[in-house]
């Protein structure tokens, strides 16, 4: 049959978006009970029902598009947002994704009951299609909750990586005019640039003549790592600051060496204590025992 | 000779930042597994990384393939970086050291050859590159100095 027919065949995606339409109510009266909209709705009933009545909306829109397979359906917009916000209060509230997942997937229930009870005289196969396709559609809605659980969780894992690059370059003020500042793990492009700007910053404020960048903790550096050390070296010279580069382990140094790296320009001190005593000896002060016994040898330089 | 892979080879997408650590992170970790030392592990590790980087950067993204390879008692990794990117014209020229067709230092190419034992550039310009290098848990006898 042909869909130009003028007495409009049945079409399980007419049948359904029809049902969904006609029985908006009742749907919604249903779905308010369920825990995943009675939970998150807590106030007053009305707000749920409410809520399940735009999921409703949304989903005739879909329906009648036939898109039901398409999770990107301009269908589900409106309802992103609400059925993302509600599978997140679901999993704050320490469900797991499968179990959030599954109180979606439970919405399919209401609707293939009373599409069942609608078409309880029509043809079996009319049943069969019918049914399949709204559990299609509302199998649909379930990935479109996870996906945007998904996201969010993306989201929350990109400000996490936001917030540890500023908290992970700490400059610390080892004395009047000296500062330093141990980095750890991976220097990568955005995180040298925070660096830098901390470090010329702190260089400012506390007016420091020297500043030592400690490399303990850094796993790797190749040319791209030893190209910020040095425009981080360069600009602190520019800010009348001598840096001082700390804490190359023995395989970095040859590592370095063969990659070609030249660092002959850059003041490089093996440990930070002993750019500590290289700096106190450049401002003119010295470590001195209280029982006046001099210092053995490696407090400076 | 070289024995082939003595185990599936793992591959790794080189789409961001992010992955290049990826890449850093499974190579140290194989390395490791396959008895690398501190100075062996740290150079392969670091030539991964430019070369993950060059994928990323020169050639708009590809692949990274780790392979275990073993050569009479001595194990090592075969790693292939694999693009489809624009390509080099002259290959000599990129592994000079100081050129750069970006804005870095222009050591990662070379560098990564230094820090190897085996080196292989296959690249025209319009097919893509790929650079595969082979690293062993010792320095053997026969490795080439340049």
């Amino acid at each position: 049959m042909s869909d130009l027919d003028a007495a409009a065949p049945w079409s399980p995606q007419q049948s359904v978006a029809d049902l969904l339409r006609q029985r908006r109510e009742q749907i919604a009266q249903r779905w308010a009970d369920l825990p995943l909209f009675r939970s998150v709705f807590t106030v007053t009933r009305d707000e749920a029902v409410e809520a399940a009545q735009s999921v409703a909306d949304a989903l005739v829109v879909v329906a009648a598009s036939g898109r039901v397979d398409d999770i990107e359906a301009s269908g589900f917009d409106s309802v992103r947002t609400q059925i993302g916000r509600m599978s997140a209060a679901r999993s704050r509230a320490g469900l797991s994704v499968g179990r959030v997942a599954g109180e979606v997937a439970a919405l399919k229930d209401a609707v293939v009951e009373l599409l069942t009870a609608e078409l309880a005289g029509a043809p079996v196969e009319h049943q069969h299609a019918a049914v399949l396709y709204a559990a299609e559609l509302l199998s649909t809605l379930r990935l479109v909750a996870m996906q945007t659980m998904f996201n969010e969780g993306q989201e929350l894992i990109n400000r996490q990586r936001q917030q540890l690059m500023e908290v992970a370059t700490p400059v610390i003020k080892l004395w009047h005019g000296v500062v330093a500042v141990p980095l750890i793990g991976t220097l990568d492009s955005a995180r040298s640039q925070v660096v830098m700007e901390n470090l010329l910053d702190a260089i400012v404020a506390q007016q420091a003549r020297v500043a030592i960048l400690d490399v303990t903790g850094v796993a790797t550096v190749d040319t791209l790592v030893a190209q910020h050390l040095l425009k981080t070296v360069a600009s602190a010279r520019l800010m009348g600051a001598e840096c001082i580069i700390t804490g190359i382990r023995p395989a970095i140094a040859q590592t370095i060496v063969q990659l070609g790296i030249d660092l002959s320009d850059v003041a490089t001190r093996s440990t930070l204590a002993d750019a500590l005593g290289y700096a106190l000896d450049q401002g003119g002060l010295q470590v001195r025992r209280t029982d006046g016994r001099t210092v053995s040898a490696g407090e400076s330089r | 000779m070289t024995t082939g892979p003595t185990a599936a080879a793992l591959r790794l997408q080189i789409r961001s930042d992010t992955d290049l650590s990826l890449v850093r992170q499974q190579v140290r970790a194989k390395a490791q597994e396959a008895g690398f030392g501190l100075v062996q592990q740290t150079k392969v590790v670091t030539a991964a990384s430019e070369l993950a980087r060059n994928t990323l950067v020169h050639g708009g993204g590809g692949e990274m393939e780790l392979a275990e390879v073993a050569q009479g008692g001595t194990r090592g990794l075969r790693l292939s970086f694999i693009d489809s990117g624009p390509g080099m014209a002259d290959v000599d020229q990129a592994l000079t050291d100081g050129y750069t067709s970006g804005n870095g230092l222009g050591l990662g190419l070379g560098g990564a050859r230094r820090l190897v034992q085996d080196f292989q550039i296959d690249t025209r310009p319009g097919a893509g590159t790929t650079v595969t290098i082979t690293a062993w848990a010792q320095s053997l006898g026969s490795a080439v100095h340049r």
